[in-house]
This record gives C-alpha cells, structure tokens and sequence, in this order.
C-alpha cells in the first residue's frame, strides 16, 4: 500500500500538486483520472522519486521515502516497476535486451535465468517471438506492451503506468487495460495508473482518484462514478457528446 | 553582470554533474561492454575523417613551410623540422580536437540528449540506476583513450602527407626532408601535445555529455544543446590551449 500525506509540488512559483492526501491499495488497480494538465504525471514521478515534493509524506508499505538511506531508497526502487507515457524503451537495444535490462542491474542471476524470465514476460504481454525486434520496429500498442514487460521483469511490488493506452484504439487499449488487471491481480502488486481513457475507468476502477488542477476533487470506484454529484467531476466524465448521450438516455 | 551569474551557475552545475558521473559503475562486466563499445565507435567511426584531414594539412603546411624558407642561406632541412614541430606541437592536437569535437561531441549530445527527451534517462533513474555514470562514464573514459591515440595517429599522417608532397612535388630534396623530421627531435613536445589531447578529450567528452544531460523539454531543446555543447567545449579548448602552451613552454 502506498499512502500519500498531504503532499504538495511547487515548480517555481507554480503550485503543480496542492495538499494531496490519498491512498494506493495492495491488488488494485489504483487509477489517477483528470484532465490535461491537471498533474497526473508529476504526482506519478513524485511517488517513484523522479520528482522531490516540498511538502509532505509518501509512505510505501509503512516506509517514509523521505527519511529512508540511500541505500534503502536504492532497495525501494527495485521494487518498483514504470510504465512511462511515451514508452522510454532504450532505442540502441532489442526487445530482449531493453526487458532483460533491469534484471542485468539489479540481480544476479544467470544468463539462462534471466532469460526464462524475459520470455514468460513477453509471453505475459503477448509478444512471444519478438526478442529481436528493435523499438523502433514496433507498433505504438506493442512498445506499451513491451515497456509493461519491463516494468514487470523484476517482480516489482509496485507498478506505475503512465497513460498506458493513450493513442491506442480502443480495442488495443481494452486489452492493455485488461492485461495490466490481470498482472495486478496475479501478483498482487500495488499499480497505479494514470489515464483519461473513460473506457478504463469505468472497466478497471477499483479505486479511482480524481484530480483537478493539481487538487484532489473525488476518490471512488467505477461503481459509483456515474452516479456522483460532483460538479468538477461530471464536467470531466461527461465533457463528450457520447457520454452525454448516453446520459441522458440513463 | 548577468552574463557572470548565468555562467558560474551552469559552471557550478556541471561541477555537481561531474560529482554524479565519477561514480564506482554499479555493474563493472555492464562498464566494461559499454566502453568496448564506446571505444569501436569513437575510434573506428573518426578514422577516415582522421586520416583525410591530417594528410591534406601535413600537404599543406609542408608547401607552406617550403615556399616561405625558399632562399640560399636557409638550409632545407628546416623545412622538415618546423613541420614536425608544428604538426606535433600545435595543429594535430588543436586542430584534430576540435575537429572532433564537431564529430565525436555532437554525437555525444545527441545519444544522451535523445534518451533525455523520450524520457530514457527517467527510466534508467526509476531503476535505481545512476544514469549520469552509467550514460556518460564509459564515453569519458574511451574518449581519454581513444583520442589520444587518434591524435597520435594524426600525427604520422600528416608527417606522411608532408611526405608524400615532397616526393611528388619535389621543392627540396626529400633527404633534407626526411633529416629535418628526424632531426633534434625532443621528447618533452610529445609529453606537451599528450596533455593537451588528454585535457582537450576531457573537455570534449564531459561537456557534450553534460550539455546533453541537462536538456529539460522537447526535440528542439536538442538541436540548441548540440550547438551549445560545440562552442562552449571548442572554445574551453582554445582558452586551455593558450594556458597550457603558456603555463609549459
Ligand atoms: N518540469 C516541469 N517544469 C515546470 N512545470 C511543469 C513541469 N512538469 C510539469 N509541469 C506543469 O505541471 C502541470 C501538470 O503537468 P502534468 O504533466 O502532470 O499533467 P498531466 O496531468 O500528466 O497531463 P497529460 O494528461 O497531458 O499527460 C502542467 O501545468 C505542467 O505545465
Ligand atoms: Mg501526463
């Protein structure tokens, strides 16, 4: 579980994050929703330590970041796997290569060992036989799909996602939604997962935080988000003449 | 006044970079292939430049050389002599550096500032890697080897290209050529030409590296880190270039 304490994030004068307190459970899927711009990926990088925030405390499992050791914090990032907007597979290496990357740094396993684990990853991601593609030989779907691979190769404890079906049609990102489910479930991690893809929120919304200009506007589940009279946030789900459609006919 | 502060801060920047880079590598066997690997492309990839650049310069400081001194009571080995001087004191070491630093630097910007923009380095950093020394240590290091040998290289081919201009052209016997090339020859101008490449290299490497590292934004943030990178470290050389002639000669 990851607990977020009042944190806030300045860039110069610019109040990025404002006073967010919430809270990341174990086996979920944790969602971030909110619009453009609103901070999704600053308070992402703020819970990976990319980002310092000036205020507050995030804690993982119990542990505060801000009063771990270096070499503590250095043990707490193996635990983590990242999926990031864009991807950010290593260009200059192959698919095998770029997923048996972080097993190469951080463990000491084996060639063979690290290998078998490289394949039932790429398996887990549904590109089995692509080891010697290079990044830039992949379709948009396939390098998420790739990056995820990554993000999992060390077994992490926590995993962040990054937009992970933006740009992707909507069966593709159905099935990225629905493969990032599984792996949180299978492993029991802790994922959180920044998006503006109504269709994810309402399939894997099991705890769904919603952020307004770096405020935290409404925490729920896809069970009740419809439903809510939260001004902000109904501006937010129901911005597109679809789903007002579809509102007005519920 | 702004000029001042704006240039101590990123001087005291690249101070903290270098901090971060001269790290003990987390994996010695991962270093190892990188700078392998490093070394092949600055080395391999430079030669031909190299070679091109150092044979026509010898050609021509030899024609130069020789129509200058052309008189009875100078005798022609001088020509020979003062062309090995200048080669190895002043234009492989110089000259080929900065051409360098237009190839092997910008190249250098470009590697590290692409994976900066697409978020590479982030996800280096999420590993728990230290992506400065991982990234830039094996290409300072090879840069510290390759380099000098490339000079060093330089130096025979400009010699041989001066060489081959007075074979063919014929100004002055080649004997007296030869015999000014290999006369009062003084190991301290090797010494001398060795620190500056070495300085030079340093140079080069770290400060491409950093103005590559330091890029915050988008694809035309790297366009400008490239240009940056080169005039800031080609004119670091030829400040350091009159200090190191000053300070050893
Ligand atoms: N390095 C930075 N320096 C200054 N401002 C920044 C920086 N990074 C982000 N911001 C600002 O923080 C705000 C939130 O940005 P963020 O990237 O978190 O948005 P987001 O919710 O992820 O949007 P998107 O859905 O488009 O990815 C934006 O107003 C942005 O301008
Ligand atoms: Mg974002």
């Amino acid at each position: 579980m990851i607990e977020v304490k009042n944190v806030s994030k300045y860039f110069g004068d610019k109040k990025v994050l404002d006073n967010i307190s919430t809270q990341f459970y174990e086996g979920k899927v944790n969602l971030v929703i909110g619009r453009s711009g609103s901070g999704k990926t600053v308070l992402m990088k703020c819970l990976i330590g990319l980002l310092y925030p000036e205020e507050g405390d995030i804690l993982y499992s119990g542990r505060n970041f801000n009063l771990l050791s270096d070499d503590e914090k250095k043990q707490l990032r193996t635990e983590m796997g990242m999926v990031f907007q864009g991807s950010a597979l290593f260009d200059s290496m192959t698919i095998q290569e770029n997923v048996m990357f972080p097993l190469d740094m951080l463990t000491d396993q084996s060639f063979e060992e690290k290998l078998e684990r490289v394949n039932f990853c790429l398996q887990r991601v549904d590109l089995s036989g692509s080891n010697g593609l290079y990044p830039a030989e992949l379709s948009g779907g396939m390098k998420k799909r790739a990056a995820i691979a990554r993000g999992i190769a060390c077994q992490p404890q926590y995993l962040f996602c990054d937009e992970p079906n933006s740009g992707l049609d909507p069966k593709t990102s159905l099935l990225i939604d629905q493969l990032i489910t599984e792996i949180t479930h299978d492993f029991n991690m802790t994922t959180i997962v920044n998006t503006h893809d109504l269709n994810s929120v309402i399939t894997t919304g099991e705890n769904i935080n919603f952020i307004y200009e770096g405020e935290l506007a409404w925490v729920g589940t896809k069970d009740n988000i419809l439903i809510s009279d939260n001004e902000l946030l109904n501006d937010f789900i129901y911005a597109q003449p679809l789903t007002q459609m579809i509102r007005k006919g519920l | 006044m702004k000029l001042i502060t704006r240039t101590l801060e990123v001087f005291g920047e690249y101070i903290l970079f270098l901090g971060k880079v001269f790290r003990k590598p987390e994996k010695g066997k991962i270093f190892f292939n990188k700078l392998i690997s490093e070394m092949d492309m600055m080395g391999v990839g430079s030669l031909l430049i190299v070679a091109i650049v150092s044979i026509t310069m010898g050609s021509v400081i030899t024609i130069q050389t020789a129509l200058q001194v052309e008189s009875n009571w100078i005798p022609h080995w001088t020509v020979g002599f003062t062309v090995r001087t200048s080669v190895v004191m002043e234009l492989c070491p110089t000259i080929i550096s900065l051409l360098l630093v237009g190839n092997l630097g910008s190249r250098i910007t470009s590697e590290i500032g692409s994976m900066k923009v697409t978020e590479q380095v982030d996800a280096l950093e999420v590993m728990g890697i230290n992506s400065a020394s991982y990234l830039v240590l094996p290409k300072i290091i090879s840069a510290l080897i390759v380099i000098p040998l490339l000079i060093i290289i330089s130096i025979f081919f400009a010699l041989f290209g001066g060489y081959i201009t007075v074979l063919i052209v014929q100004m002055i016997p080649i004997y007296d050529f030869v015999d000014g090339l290999t006369s009062f020859f003084r190991m301290y101008d090797v010494y001398y030409a060795l620190t500056k490449t070495f300085i030079f290299a340093f140079v080069m490497s770290s400060v491409c590296s950093f103005y590559g590292y330091r890029i915050e934004g988008g694809a035309l943030e790297l366009g400008k880190a490239n240009t940056q990178g080169i005039v800031v470290a080609s004119f670091i050389i030829l400040v350091l270039n009159l200090v190191i002639t000053q300070v050893m000669l």
